[in-house]
């Protein structure tokens, strides 16, 4: 790799853009994409890549190209500063998730209590509508307080969010589910949120708790059986 | 995210080279069956010996480190091939029965 590729893939990823470093087999002929000099076809194969999240070897004409893809961090947005999040998000950060914890309780949502990440004391609401979570996005809320938890996920469910995780109880989520039927969400839409939320694995303290949340934000994001949502698969 | 960047080999690969060092970098370019790492798994190593990240659950790293002082020494990339039949896998070190390529090429 020339130290201009890299100089260029390093920022591309400080930018937190998505490239692709296709490489000739077995010459080694190196180009970063998009660029606007690419080849359709070798264009559309990176983009394909991209699409996919997934590197791999693809043959054009007789060209045997590797695509290496670099696809900004998926995000994981934690709307509670509270002692799960502790547990979460530094685990969140181990997986190698760009993580923002939402709390406008300001005493709960401190770079003591969580250093390195993004700390938001916005309303949960205006908070989520900035961060525009997309289909790389993850949502959950752990507050257990309607009035901060009910705001981001009716924000969240306007989003495309993959991921959508809501703590409580059964009793707690019906609740839940009853407050946003009020402001306006179809069944379909309330379906896409995981409550209670997290794989079954009978989690009692916070670090397990914030596994079987990650677990499942794994399943759903690879398409696994387990992340398939269904009113049975958690407790 | 200071424990994502940890764990990504490129940025620790060009930091070596920043610091003087000779330096190759190995990707998984293609897997068949069972091999543990995906396609896009990196590997950096330097002639002093220092090793960085995995391209299989650390059966052919041996291999590789070897075929990388090579592509340091030569500037040549190398296409290698590991896990032809499951006995040579053995060989190489393959045990799962796994396929797999792996691109060494040097960090200019």
């Amino acid at each position: 790799m020339t130290p201009d590729l890299l100089a260029a893939l390093t920022a591309a990823r400080a930018a937190k853009q998505p490239v692709v470093v296709a490489t000739k087999l077995p010459g080694g002929e190196q180009m970063l994409l998009p660029a606007a000099d690419a080849a359709p076809d070798l264009a559309a194969a990176a983009a394909r890549a991209l699409e996919r999240d997934e590197s791999g070897t693809v043959r054009l004409g007789e060209v045997d190209w590797f695509l290496n893809v670099y696809n900004p961090p998926m995000r994981l947005i934690v709307v509670g500063a509270v002692h799960i999040a502790q547990a979460l998000v530094p685990m969140a950060a181990m997986m190698g998730l760009n993580v923002v914890v939402v709390d406008p309780r300001r005493s709960f949502a401190t770079p003591e209590r969580f250093p390195n990440v993004t700390i938001i004391t916005e309303w949960t609401d205006e908070a989520i509508e900035a961060l525009a979570p997309d289909v790389r996005t993850g949502v959950v809320t752990l507050t257990h307080d309607p009035k901060l938890d009910d705001p981001a996920l009716d924000i969240a469910l306007k989003s495309p969010a993959f991921y959508i995780g809501s703590l409580g109880s059964r009793k707690t989520h019906a609740a839940r589910l009853k407050r946003l039927r009020e402001l306006g969400h179809q069944e379909e839409a309330l379906a896409r949120i995981r409550g209670p939320v997290g794989l079954n694995i009978g989690a009692v303290t916070a670090p397990e708790i914030a596994l079987a949340v990650l677990g499942e934000f794994i399943a759903a994001r690879r398409n696994s059986p387990l992340g398939t949502k269904s009113p049975q698969s958690n407790v | 995210m200071s424990d994502a960047d940890a764990l990504d080999i490129l940025s620790v690969a060009s930091g070596w080279r920043a610091a003087g060092e000779q330096v190759a970098i190995a990707t998984v370019t293609e897997t068949w069956g069972s091999s543990p790492r995906p396609a896009g798994s990196q590997l950096a190593v330097t002639v002093s010996g220092k090793i960085a990240g995995s391209v299989s659950g650390g059966c052919i790293e041996g291999a590789v480190a070897e075929a990388a002082m090579k592509t340091i020494a030569s500037g040549v990339p190398q296409l290698l091939d590991f896990g032809i039949t499951n006995e040579r896998a053995w060989e190489v070190g393959l045990a799962c029965g796994g396929k797999l390529k792996v691109f060494v090429e040097k960090l200019a």
